[in-house]
């Protein structure tokens, strides 16, 4: 299809997004304030011929898209809050057996129902930590109804390049906000498919990795057979209980998403070049940032913005060398601080401000403003 | 599970369907699991279907770790969820042979919701369902198919179970499965013909294997060792072929209900998808 | 145009969203201006004071919703209440005069617009359906903040089989604007 230009809601970018990246599964249960994913994904799949399929709960939809990324279909799932909890179990199966899957979360407000047509940013922690064990996973953060589209292609192909779940993490306003969405010509989109093996059936090793620690992967139903399993696996997928196994597959499969970093993560820099006060922000709350960056220079401050589009694996680099050139770091979230923490990490000995919010409505332009002015007055 | 492992030497026919070289099984001595496994392959030999197109899947426990015997396309998912990464596999590619194995904690406890849902949606795959009365990977604790007042570890004699069991005849049934047996792990000819119905029926086919888990549930009931266990299974089977499923009782000490009592026809999911896409194109 | 907030309230019903969503998409895709439509959800959106806003802008939009509006259109006593704090001063205040009336002290130098949209969709265009597209063609000629043009190719877009009825229903909008523009109240 030509390039095309809509009026219409995050959710539904996102949606479009994946169906341009190839994305021919849809596994979900309905839940604000991702429903209109599921939706469009429930009208748009069938003429596409690929399956929009609604499961009895979260934990069926996202194991679902496990095995429809096995047989060889890019497979997604969309959720909120309490669906992504019940989702954090197979989250470990999809990194443990390296599945290329994308996880849409638009987060609401926590804990528990909390707020189901409010945003926040609450399960940015969960995301990184939610399952169990050693991992990596990657996850990007939307902005505005154009990023919604744009991050979720890059999802796709994150995830298919190095076998791995990966997160959009969007908060409500993004999701439900409309704006123009440009999609662009099919043919001038990069689209990434996973690696297949070239080896003899014979001598394939499911899990024996090329030179980026990631293995070329077999579909099911092919000439290829193997074993996967959630179980500590050797190179052929057998289960064993050895030590040396065990640390070589944790080790590679945090190994091959953090060698990749600075491919991997994307962040946005806006007025740093002379800043003194930094604002790292992501989401809805980046937007506020903006504006209060404006003002403040309006009055002579000279205030920036690092906008984070990639929070896992996190951009320690950038925020490195954001904390060397700047007096002092700020970090409004929609929550009461969690990205904080790990800017915070990176940031030492340069002071990071935390701005908390564990509400519907960010942090206003005003507000942001009247931080950096304060901090400026230190 | 327990650390003994038997040395098993698999008949000639059947060996090029299992991973040699995973030998020996995890299986205690006198398990059930074994046989059901065999069933599997002879079914899948007398069909004469190309077995790179069967998919092996099985979620956790004992009879979870089936798949990983299977020399094909396998997997091993987390616990209670080998149905829905089966239907995510066959609505993704629909030529492929749905085959889940697992335990009847897997299927009716934890994964109790994706079990009926599936039979609801009718979707093509086979369901074989390992009965032991019990949890057996975790040491033996009661579970949705214990029957009343029996012991477990985690419903110690005096009082034993004080929760009533399922008769997961009867659930997957009026569920909506299309074809529904019980056998047990003694009557492999006939259980392994219903395997074969299971595979060839387009739709959700949900075959019970009534099994012995000595190590467990066997000790802990004063049932004997294996041999003991499956000579029983064999006294108290009763053969009743068509019978409506609603009458088919499981009582382990006197009489258990053994036969293929749903055979019907319903439109199968991915046809229904398939027929439903070809109208979106019109 | 520098930022320009609009704020509609009317109850669940009306076609507030969808009135938001039209002028949303005339002001970005035809006169291809930032925009960003935003709308209240929740035990708000069905029934009750309902919500919309659109912020239009010259170049890209940085806080999505509203501050302070410059302009708030309301269909519904309750709506008006509800929403109509913040208001900017010297700001625009449109009202469906037979729902609302002024009953708050307003901003100061705020020009209060009264437009019987809902009385003329039901008597002139003989569908009260209409009241949304009535009162977004006063808004039009009252505010100027979005192209008549856009708002017709919108519409034609959206309901092709309802043109007529529309383009009827807008125009009696715009002439209500245009003189209410004349003397507003
Ligand atoms: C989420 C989760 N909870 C609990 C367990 C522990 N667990 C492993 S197997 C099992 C029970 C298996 O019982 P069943 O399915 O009947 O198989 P069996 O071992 O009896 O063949 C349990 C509770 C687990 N692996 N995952
Ligand atoms: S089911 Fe029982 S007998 Fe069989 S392997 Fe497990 S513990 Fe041993
Ligand atoms: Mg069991």
């Amino acid at each position: 299809m030509p390039e095309r230009t809509m009026f219409t809601m995050g959710d539904i970018a996102c949606a479009e997004g994946a169906l341009s990246a190839g994305c021919r599964y849809f596994g979900g249960y309905p839940i604000t304030p991702a429903t209109e994913i599921a939706e469009w994904m429930a009208v748009r799949m069938p003429e596409l011929s690929g399956a929009y399929v609604q499961y009895e709960d979260e934990i069926a939809s996202i194991t679902s898209v496990i095995g429809a990324s096995w047989a060889g279909i890019k497979a997604m799932t969309a959720t909120s809050g309490p669906g992504a909890s019940l989702m954090m179990e197979a989250v470990g199966l999809a990194v443990m057996t390296e599945t290329p899957i994308v996880i849409v979360n638009i987060m609401r407000g926590g804990p528990s129902t909390g707020q189901p047509t409010r945003g926040q940013q609450g399960d940015v922690l969960q995301a990184k930590w939610g399952s169990h064990g050693d991992y990596q996973i990657i996850a990007l953060t939307p902005a505005s109804v154009q990023e919604m589209f744009d991050l979720t292609v890059r999802a796709f192909n994150l995830s298919e390049k190095y076998r791995v779940p990966v997160f959009l993490l969007a908060d409500e306003i993004v999701g439900h906000m409309r704006e123009a969405l440009v999609i662009p010509d099919e043919k001038s989109l990069k689209l990434v498919s996973r690696k297949m093996p070239k080896s003899e059936p014979s001598e394939y090793l499911p899990f024996k990795p090329d030179d980026d620690l990631v293995p070329p992967m077999a579909l099911l139903g092919t000439k290829y057979q193997f074993y996967a399993t959630g179980l500590t696996h050797d190179e052929r997928g057998y289960p064993t209980d050895s030590d040396e196994v065990q640390i070589e597959l944790v080790t590679r499969l945090n190994e091959k998403i953090l060698r990749h970093i600075d491919e991997i993560t994307e962040v946005e820099r806006y007025f740093l070049d002379d800043a003194e006060i930094a604002i790292v922000a992501y989401g809805t709350p980046a937007r506020s940032a903006r504006r209060a960056v404006k003002d403040a220079r309006a009055k002579g401050i000279k205030a920036g913005m690092l906008r984070l589009k990639t929070v896992w694996p996190f951009p320690e680099e950038p925020i490195a060398q954001l904390a060397s050139d700047v007096k002092h770091i700020i970090v409004p979230e929609q929550n009461m601080g969690q990205v904080y923490y790990m800017v915070r990490a990176f940031a030492a000995p340069t002071p990071v401000h935390l701005m908390t919010k564990p509400a519907g409505t960010p942090q206003l332009p005003d507000e942001i403003l009247r931080k950096i002015m304060e901090v400026h007055a230190k | 599970m327990t650390a003994t492992a038997e040395q098993v030497t698999l008949k000639h026919p059947m060996a090029k369907y299992i991973r040699e070289d995973r030998m020996p099984w995890i299986y205690c001595p006198g398990c059930s699991i074994g046989i059901v496994t065999g069933m599997i392959t002879r079914a899948i030999d007398t069909l004469g279907i190309d077995f790179s197109k069967v998919v092996v899947v099985s979620g956790i426990g004992c009879s979870g770790r089936t798949s990983g015997y299977f020399k094909t396309g396998t997997f091993h998912t987390t616990h209670g969820r080998a149905i829905p990464f089966a239907t995510g596999v066959k609505i993704a590619n629909p030529d492929l042979e749905l085959l889940v194995v697992a335990g009847d904690g897997d299927l009716a406890a934890i994964g109790g919701n994706h079990l009926i849902h599936a039979c609801r949606r009718n979707i093509d795959m086979t369901v074989v369902c390992i009965n032991n009365f019990n949890y057996g990977m975790t040491g033996g604790q009661f579970g949705p198919t214990t029957e009343h007042e029996k012991w477990t570890q985690t419903s110690p004699a005096p009082i034993g179970n004080i929760e009533h069991p399922f008769n997961l005849v009867k659930l997957a049934a009026s569920s909506g499965a299309t074809f529904v047996a019980r056998w047990t792990a003694v009557q492999v000819r006939r259980a392994t013909k219903s395997i074969e119905k299971g595979i060839t029926k387009q739709g959700l086919s949900f075959i019970e294997i009534v099994g012995a888990c000595p190590t467990a549930y066997g000790r802990m009931n004063r049932l004997g060792e294996g041999v003991d266990m499956h000579k029983h299974l064999l006294e108290v089977t009763d053969i009743q072929n068509g019978l409506p499923p609603h009458e088919a009782e499981l009582d382990y000490a006197r009489r258990i209900v053994c036969g293929e009592f749903v055979d019907i026809e319903k439109p199968e999911y991915t046809d229904v998808l398939k027929q439903m896409h070809a109208k979106v194109r019109k | 145009m520098v930022r320009y907030g609009v704020r509609i309230g009317g109850f669940g019903g009306q076609g507030i969203v969808t009135m938001a969503v039209v002028i949303g998409e005339a002001s970005a895709l035809f006169d291809k201006k930032y925009v960003v439509q935003t709308q209240s959800y929740g035990p708000e959106a069905r029934g009750g004071a309902s919500k919309s806003e659109i912020v239009i802008s010259d170049e890209e939009v940085d806080y999505p919703k509203v501050l302070a509006p410059d302009v708030f259109v309301v269909m519904s006593r309750a709506a008006y209440l509800e929403y109509v704090h913040g208001l900017k001063e010297n700001g625009i205040l449109i009202i469906d005069s037979d729902l609302v009336k002024v009953e708050t002290e307003l901003p100061k130098g705020v020009k209060v617009y009264s437009i019987p949209a809902t009385r003329i969709a039901d008597q002139e265009v003989r569908s009260k359906q209409t009241a949304n597209v009535v009162m977004m063609g006063a808004f039009a000629a009252i505010t100027k903040a979005v192209s008549i043009e856009g708002l017709r190719h919108q519409m034609e877009e959206r309901w092709p089989k309802f043109v007529k009825i529309n383009h009827l229903a807008l125009d009696l909008g715009i002439k209500a604007g245009e003189k209410a523009l004349e003397a507003p109240s």
